[in-house]
């Protein structure tokens, strides 16, 4: 058996100059990442040992502690709470050995079949307390991860509603010129969240000095209660990589880069195989994994990451399509967005001008989870009421909808009527929904606690902020005088460095406001748990 | 000549500038702590944050543009500077009366400035490791505020990397560039630059201890 050296010499030489892919590998191989394999990655590759050690200690799926023979993180999201995640944990803790460890992790996009937990890395959705008992005795009785059941590791789609961006196109195919005036004439707009207009970032990038472009697919989809790119990277990756490959078309860029979070491991051979399959000369696709860092969908800190950095957001301007990965002219889209270029460009723009209302054209991907019939992906098109929604999914009873993840709006009843799109509720796609048996102050203190975990720590108020948030809630929801505390707190973490501080206290200054009366009742709940 | 607005004043700048650059030229300063001129901008600490044309931003990193109007004494922004002093004092252990900088540190005096009266929210008291490894140099990281400056100036101005910034969130830390952890096992000598950057009193030169008297420091 190579020794840690050799084994990260071998990794070094198969993979090249990526010290972040390396450090995955080495962390699956090693379930941590030795201090000698950091020394080796830091002679061979001139990078500082501290830095490297910078990397493993970011990163929330690598380790420079071992983790035992199993690793097990359960998915901490408020829908997984809702299902139970909770009992779930004590009841795995109780019946583990001393070779397994367990502690949380953020959402890990299995919202529409939770609760989830990831072993080793691998996602294991639909627990329930027979499976987690399954589990503690595979442990016991050693077995090894990969002799585990294949049932354990399914991750079903659950597309619920497919339209315009699945429908097989078959029009004349628009390339170039033509392709970025369809898009300019479609107003696309990027899917990832911030709706950035998808023809002018590409002119910018296309028209930005530079020796190399770089076009780079997010697919990091960290947001809470996301999870319709893993629809698409299954169902659509062909579909994707032709959108990234009219992007480079335009743009004039030879690398794609495909940044999948860590969490969808599982999408590995699928992704690989769909790569292989796909290629094309003259422009070539590179995947790269995330390691658990919900700050890592900002495009920059996306950048800093596949540059094998922490995933810190850098300052903008500049801005990555004239200053993007390695200082090169770069377009980040997400995924959705490629995958709808590619619809637009093979017969789709009329039909996508047809949808969807003035401001936003087309369709947007929604992921549904939380109190309801049916969760799961539903493609609808713009301006659809949340009521619309609900009864599609069959949510009876609903009290409150989360649009926009742990950063976005929740909604009360009086709000049902809001529409999907940019110019009333644009979002991500995540949509999470509460039924009036639900405490609101306890989504709001796991929106809290997600931030307080997910902050990169760059930047004062978001790194301190985000924890007192945290602490305040718990008073709040205890009934203490905590709310002039987060008003407090909320105008501080406006000076924040990026979105995820800015965004920290909105849902809870929300869910305050909507729902007052759950603050004081919140106690029982809290410390019954 | 190109000006932006700062609380009504006008103020002249030349391409290339930041906010803060001109603010300073103009002798207008705007509070801040991981900026020092001639470093690459950074922004971390967030407390020259103003406001410009109705959006925050960091005075540091923000290139000035012809007309800009930009507030930065208003009582929003001190409720927000504030905060973020008080942020940065309950996350370390900053005891004052018993620091070898107290009067020579910039924490210290930003929050004078501010009229910073109480810490305000719950201290966090975090166990953090001293490293006196080092015969010359001391790094007590219970008052680290993580503005990289020593990081900055290790690399671009002593052109070695003996400092980097590690871990996320609350867990952030100083990190020195050797395998033992240890500031003795890096290359750093008592003349970098990287050794007299710290705005607090994380960084000191060990045998210094009370050489100027307190009362007669930079800020006293
Ligand atoms: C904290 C944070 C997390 C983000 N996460 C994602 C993400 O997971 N996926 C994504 O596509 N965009 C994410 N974004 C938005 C990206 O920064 C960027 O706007 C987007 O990838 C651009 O692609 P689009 O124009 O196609 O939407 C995030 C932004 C912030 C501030
Ligand atoms: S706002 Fe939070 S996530 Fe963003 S840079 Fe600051 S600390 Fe990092
Ligand atoms: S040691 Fe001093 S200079 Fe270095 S990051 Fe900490 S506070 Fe800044």
């Amino acid at each position: 058996m190579p020794s840690i050296q050799e084994h990260a010499d071998l990794l070094i030489e198969r993979m090249g100059n990526r010290p972040l892919q390396i450090l995955i590998e080495i962390q699956r191989r090693f379930g941590h990442v030795p201090d000698d394999a950091i020394g080796q990655l830091s002679t061979r590759l001139h990078i500082p040992f501290s830095r490297i050690v910078g990397d493993v200690e970011f990163y929330a799926l690598l380790s420079r502690e071992p983790k035992g023979d199993y690793a097990f993180l359960m998915s901490d999201n408020i829908t997984d709470w809702m299902q139970g995640s909770r009992v779930l944990f004590s009841r795995l803790s109780k019946n583990l050995g001393n070779h397994a460890s367990l502690s949380n992790t953020s959402c890990t996009g299995m919202c529409d079949q939770g609760p989830a937990l990831l072993v080793n890395g691998l996602a294991v959705p639909n627990l329930s307390a027979s499976r987690i008992d399954a589990i503690a005795d595979l442990v016991k009785r050693s077995i090894p991860v990969s002799s585990w059941p294949e049932e354990f590791f399914r991750v079903e789609s659950n597309l619920k509603r497919q339209s315009w961006l699945f429908d097989d196109w078959q029009g004349p195919h628009l390339k170039g010129e033509d392709l970025l005036q369809a898009l300019q004439d479609c107003a696309l707009r990027g899917r990832g969240g911030a709706g950035y207009p998808t023809a002018k970032k590409w002119n910018a990038c296309r028209e930005a000095k530079g020796e190399g472009r770089y076009v780079v697919c997010n697919a990091d989809e960290g947001e809470p209660g996301t999870f319709k790119d893993r629809a698409l990277l299954q169902h659509r990756a062909d579909r994707l990589f032709e959108g990234m490959a009219l992007c480079a078309d335009i743009v004039g860029a030879e690398h794609g880069i495909l940044y999948v979070r860590g969490e969808y491991r599982y999408l590995e051979d699928h992704l690989k195989e769909a790569i292989a399959r796909w290629s094309r000369p003259g422009f070539e696709i590179e995947l790269h994994w995330g390691a658990g860092a919900y700050i890592c969908g900002e495009e920059s800190a996306l950048l800093e990451s596949i540059e094998g950095k922490r995933g810190i957001p850098r300052v903008r301007p500049p801005f990555p399509v004239t200053h993007g990965l390695f200082g090169m002219p770069t377009v980040v889209d997400n995924v959705e967005t490629f995958c709808a270029v590619a619809a637009i460009a093979s017969g789709g723009e009329k039909a996508f001008r047809s949808l969807g209302t003035e401001k936003s054209k087309g369709t947007k991907l929604l992921s549904i989870s939380g109190d309801c019939v049916k969760p799961g992906v539903y493609e609808f098109p713009f301006g659809v009421s949340v009521e619309a929604l609900l009864a599609e999914c069959e949510a009876k009873d609903a009290l409150a909808v989360q649009v926009g993840g742990a950063a976005g709006t929740c909604l009360d009843k009086t709000e049902f009527g809001r529409r999907i799109g940019f110019e009333d509720l644009p979002t991500s796609g995540s949509i999470m929904i509460f039924n009036a048996s639900r405490d609101m102050s306890e989504a709001a203190l796991n929106f809290a606690r997600f931030f307080a975990d997910e902050s990169c720590g760059f930047c004062t108020p978001c790194r301190v902020g985000t924890s007192l948030l945290a602490e305040a809630l718990e008073s709040a929801t205890r009934g203490g005088e905590a709310v002039s505390e987060i008003e407090n707190l909320n105008i501080v973490l406006r000076a924040s460095h990026c979105g995820l501080g800015l965004s920290a206290s909105r849902a809870v200054m929300d869910m305050l406001k909507k729902f007052p009366e759950h603050f004081a009742a919140g106690r029982a709940a809290l410390e019954g748990r | 000549m190109k000006t932006i607005h700062l609380d009504g004043h006008e103020i002249p700048f030349e391409d290339g500038q930041t906010v803060m650059d001109c603010a300073l030229a103009a002798d207008k300063p705007i509070a801040h702590l991981c900026h020092l001129p001639g470093y690459t901008p950074y922004g971390s600490c967030r407390l020259c944050t103003v406001k410009i044309d109705g959006r925050f931003s960091s005075a540091c990193t923000q290139p000035a543009r012809e007309g800009m109007q930009v507030e930065s004494e208003t009582e929003e922004l001190k409720e927000m500077r504030l905060g973020i002093l008080r942020m940065l004092f309950v996350e370390g252990n900053h005891y004052c009366p018993s620091c070898e900088k107290s009067g020579s540190c910039r924490l210290q005096h930003a929050a004078y400035n501010a009229g910073m009266l109480d810490p305000h929210y719950r201290p966090f008291y975090p166990k953090r490791e001293m490293d006196a490894s080092h015969p010359d140099i001391l790094i007590d990281n219970d008052r680290c505020i993580f503005c990289a400056l020593c990081v900055r100036a290790s690399r671009d101005v002593d052109g070695k990397a003996v400092f980097d910034i590690s871990g996320r969130g609350l867990a952030t830390r100083l990190v020195v560039n050797s395998k033992s952890g240890l500031l003795v096992d890096t290359d750093i000598s008592v003349e970098d630059k990287a050794v007299h950057v710290c705005p607090v009193g994380a960084i000191l030169v060990k045998g210094r201890g009370f050489e100027v008297p307190i009362g007669m420091r930079l800020y006293d």
